[in-house]
């Protein structure tokens, strides 16, 4: 009983230590960084600070806008990707889910399946 | 139990019981030679041998070199193989000069070195002509024990480096006659 009340009741200063981890932990990047910087030779011109491009003069700007269609297809992707990850165990464990994880994957996929739908409607995946 | 793993001598320095004392010199240097980065840079054949190089027969790793950075930000080495023409030579320059420092530069078998047998009007001749070399490994292509032995050259260079070698006018004058802020 005793041992069940020690194990459940935290002090705010029980956790000290991770405090105490955490401070090390940034103080150690930190200061490694800072040393590196002032200990280490360094070069700077204006082409050496230019972006890396294999050695090819730059072209433009990176962060130009680009088209929002390619943006909405790969979340789209990521969305279904994920959906068929989630397929996979379920089908493995099919038998042993039984009625209940049945009921609860039509729920599943009838909300991705009502995302999708509204998605087709909204015209996402037009991409004339 | 018993090993035949060579692993790396520690430099010359004061030990006593549970302490060790040398130079930073000596200790950054032996940190840098035993992990030098290499950026490929390979054009034609003596790519081919310096990728038999990096194989596992020749294993370019044995020498901490296993790593090869294809961004010269985190390169240590730039292994230059093959011929470099002309309109390549601005390129050439452009990624050294992005490495960051202490950086060393081999130039991997006759063309790199010398312009090789293309004693021609399109091709440099060697890569000298526009940034400075550490180690020139001679071969028309030179064989993967060549490049090794010229990483191991340049392994005798980073250990004996000072570390206020790049620092030094001597340094910056070399970098000047090459027109390198």
């Amino acid at each position: 009983m005793l041992t069940h009340m020690e194990s459940t009741t935290y002090l705010p200063s029980d956790y000290l230590p991770v405090v105490i981890q955490l401070g090390l932990a940034l103080a150690f990047i930190v200061g490694t960084m800072i040393v590196t910087h002032m200990i280490g030779p360094n070069r700077k011109s204006e082409k050496k600070d230019e972006p890396f491009e294999s050695g090819i003069p730059v072209q433009g700007d990176a962060r130009t806008p680009i088209s929002i269609k390619y943006f909405l297809i790969a979340i789209v992707f990521v969305l279904f990707d994920v959906e068929v990850i989630f397929l996979y165990p379920w089908a493995v464990n099919f038998k042993s889910l039984g009625m209940t994880g049945f009921i609860e994957m039509i729920l599943f996929m009838g909300l991705l399946l009502a995302g999708f739908y509204y998605i087709i409607r909204k015209g996402v995946l037009k991409w004339e | 139990m018993a090993s035949n793993i060579k692993m790396v001598e520690a430099p010359e320095g004061h030990t006593g019981e549970g302490f060790f004392a040398t130079s930073m010199d000596k200790l950054i240097g032996m940190a840098r030679a035993n992990s030098l980065w290499p950026l490929p840079f390979a054009t034609s054949c003596c790519g081919i041998e310096f990728m038999a190089t990096m194989g596992a027969h020749y294993d370019i790793a044995r020498f901490g070199a296993e790593r090869p950075s294809f961004s010269p930000r985190q390169a240590d080495v730039l292994l230059v193989a093959g011929t470099i023409a002309k309109k390549m030579a601005p390129v050439l320059k452009q990624v050294y000069l992005q490495m960051a420092e202490p950086r060393w530069v081999i130039a991997i078998g006759a063309c790199a070195s010398s312009g090789g047998i293309f004693d021609t009007y399109s091709v440099l001749q060697g890569i000298d002509r526009v940034i400075p070399v550490d180690v020139y490994v001679p071969g028309c292509p030179p064989r993967p024990e060549q490049i090794l032995e010229g990483l191991m050259q340049v392994q005798e260079l980073a250990k004996n480096e000072s570390l206020r070698r790049r620092n030094q006018p001597e340094y910056q004058a070399l970098l000047e006659s090459y027109n390198i802020e």
